[in-house]
């Protein structure tokens, strides 16, 4: 067992792989919450007792989706990587690892956002049907409004999860905390390495959860005191 | 006004179709309160829904000011459904806007500009009385107060219908009358047609000027309400008026036993007793009692006579305008 690390380099190497992580998590999420909340949306439409339903359509999306879901990350990493090279024009890296983090977390999204969709009542939606509002504007100003607590909390979900993916990103070179503390915590039996990543994970993972659920509380009129 | 003709619906069922609506027909004058009531499943709730255009017959047509809307889409159906107000079941309030934001969603899906909107949502929320709640959520309202706002939003731009599925089933007595008086007051100062389901016959003794009954998913009975109840062996007169208990042994002295029906302030005040004094019998009441449709006192009265012109003052107040129906357990003369 060799002598530990001073903290001064396990500090700079643990600030690199932060941002690292950072970048993936944050850029992920986006790219993961635009692309997946359509889908959500398209398949809460579709919906038997949904606003436009389509079953048949229902079900061949509904299907393609869980396969998604049920795709191991690891796999969906290295079967996109010819994807990632016509993006991106590279396959290593962390902006490479963004590519398989936000198309694995498109499923996922996509039925967070149903899940929450479905819970607006339908009397709800229906009242809204009634008052001649046209498709496009029930969505937004009904089932997206009504439930956008609960969206924010489902983007927060996303984060998180993608945050624990994105330690497997070390497969691709994309660096980040995970991979530090697989690396060097690990496999190097560095504690200092290990403990670290660790705790920084645990912190970033706390502040998703607490800006999410503040930002849900923010949005959410239905307690606001007002006379 | 609106006419539904011949409307059938059927639902896939567990054991074979369901016939929800079979042939119903009905009308409502302009400006008038249909109150549709009937047993759990008889269809009340899917003629509701076809009316609001949330659901589509398998056949008939739904009029409104004559033309026909079941067979509208798209662009057509959505102008449609602005003409016909609707209060759903249940709880149907935006919870994320206040009152006034949920009286406006109408008028922004009719494209109403802002200033005017927020002008016709003041209006609204006087009608209802509710315009010191106009910030509030519908979470800080109470049920009756999110009912009446219910109302304000269905009747914000400006339907000739007004259409609602049991807005006071989840009420209590003195809540259910503030959003009954709201619903009488949209038919007299804006002179919409309100067709209001519901299975408290309530409703219908306080705001319905007419009456439908539903069966099976037919129409049983239909007509107004003034008319039905004078029919003794109606349906409506039957859960509308006071009851009357038998007692054979009481009215075994009798000469003549009769139901009476009386409607208006003066039968109810003075058509017995000048029957008495007119044709020198003895009258009593031996049962049955006052009720209130509307403003109109009406009266049900077991009545039994005694005297040689017992006959001929049952027909006098028969032909003074009171309904008579001689019953089984008196001495028998014929019917009226
Ligand atoms: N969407 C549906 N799918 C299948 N069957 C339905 C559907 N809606 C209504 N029905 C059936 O149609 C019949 C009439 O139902 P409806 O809800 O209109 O009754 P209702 O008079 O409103 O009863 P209640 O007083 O209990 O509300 C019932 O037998 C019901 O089971
Ligand atoms: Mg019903």
């Amino acid at each position: 067992m060799r002598s530990a690390t001073p903290w001064s380099i396990v500090f700079d190497d643990v600030l690199v792989a932060t941002g690292e992580t950072l970048y993936m998590v944050v850029v992920s999420t986006l790219i993961a919450v635009l692309l997946g909340a359509p889908v959500g949306i398209w398949l809460q439409l579709t919906a038997p007792g949904g606003l436009k339903p389509r079953p048949v359509l229902h079900k061949v999306l509904g299907f393609v989706v869980d396969l998604g879901r049920s795709m191991p990350f690891l796999v969906l990493l290295v079967v996109l990587t010819s994807l990632t090279r016509l993006l991106l024009g590279s396959t290593i890296g962390p902006t490479a690892a963004i590519v398989p983090l936000a198309v694995g977390a498109i499923p996922f999204v996509g039925r967070l956002v149903q899940n929450v969709l479905a819970e607006v009542h339908v009397s709800v939606v229906e009242a809204a049907v009634t008052t001649g509002s046209s498709t496009v504007r029930i969505v937004r100003s009904v089932l997206l409004r009504e439930s956008s607590p609960a969206l924010v909390n489902a983007v927060g979900v996303t984060a998180i999860a993608l945050l624990g993916y994105s330690a497997m990103a070390g497969v691709v070179g994309g660096g980040g905390l995970g991979d530090l503390a697989v690396r060097m915590g690990y496999q190097r039996f560095n504690d200092r390495y290990l403990w670290s990543t660790v705790v920084v994970l645990a912190i970033i993972a706390t502040a998703i959860q607490f800006t999410t659920n503040r930002v849900a509380r923010g949005v959410d009129r239905r307690r606001t005191a007002s006379v | 006004m609106i006419t539904v003709e011949n409307l059938t619906k059927t639902f896939p069922g567990s054991t074979g179709q369901v016939r929800a609506l079979d042939g119903v027909n009905l009308d409502v004058a302009a400006g008038t309160v249909l109150g549709v009531v009937g047993p759990s499943g008889a269809g009340k709730s899917t003629l509701a829904r076809c009316v609001a255009l949330l659901e589509r017959p398998d056949s008939g047509a739904i009029r409104v000011d004559g033309t026909d809307l079941v067979s509208l889409d798209g662009t057509a159906l959505r102008a449609a459904r602005r003409q016909i107000g609707v209060v759903p079941q249940g709880d149907s309030l935006l919870r994320q806007r206040t009152a006034a934001g949920n009286v406006a969603l109408p008028l922004e899906a009719a494209g109403v500009a802002g200033p005017q909107r927020r002008t016709r949502v003041a209006e609204l929320l006087d009608l209802v009385g509710l315009t010191d709640k106009a910030g509030s959520y519908p979470d800080q309202l109470s049920g009756g107060q999110r009912q009446r706002i219910a109302v304000a939003r269905a009747l914000a731009a400006s339907p000739s219908v007004l259409l609602a599925d049991e807005p006071t089933s989840a009420l209590d007595p003195d809540t259910t009358g503030s959003v009954l008086a709201v619903l009488d007051r949209a038919r007299a100062e804006l002179g919409v047609t309100v067709l209001v389901v519901t299975h408290d016959m309530g409703v219908v003794r306080k705001i319905c000027d007419d009456v439908a009954v539903l069966e099976d998913g037919r129409v049983v009975e239909h007509g107004k309400v003034l008319d039905l109840v004078s029919d003794a062996a109606s349906r409506t007169a039957a859960s509308l008026l006071p009851g009357v208990d038998q007692n054979p042994a009481l009215e075994g002295s009798f000469d003549r036993v009769a139901d009476v029906v009386l409607i208006g302030f003066a039968a109810v005040g003075a058509l017995l007793p000048e029957a008495t004094s007119r044709f020198g019998v003895e009258l009593n009441l031996l049962g049955g009692g006052l009720t209130r449709l509307g403003e109109t006192p009406v009266a049900r009265f077991r009545v039994g006579l005694k005297g040689e012109r017992a006959d001929s003052a049952l027909e006098w107040i028969s032909e003074a305008g009171g309904s008579v129906r001689r019953t089984l357990s008196g001495p028998q003369g014929v019917a009226a």
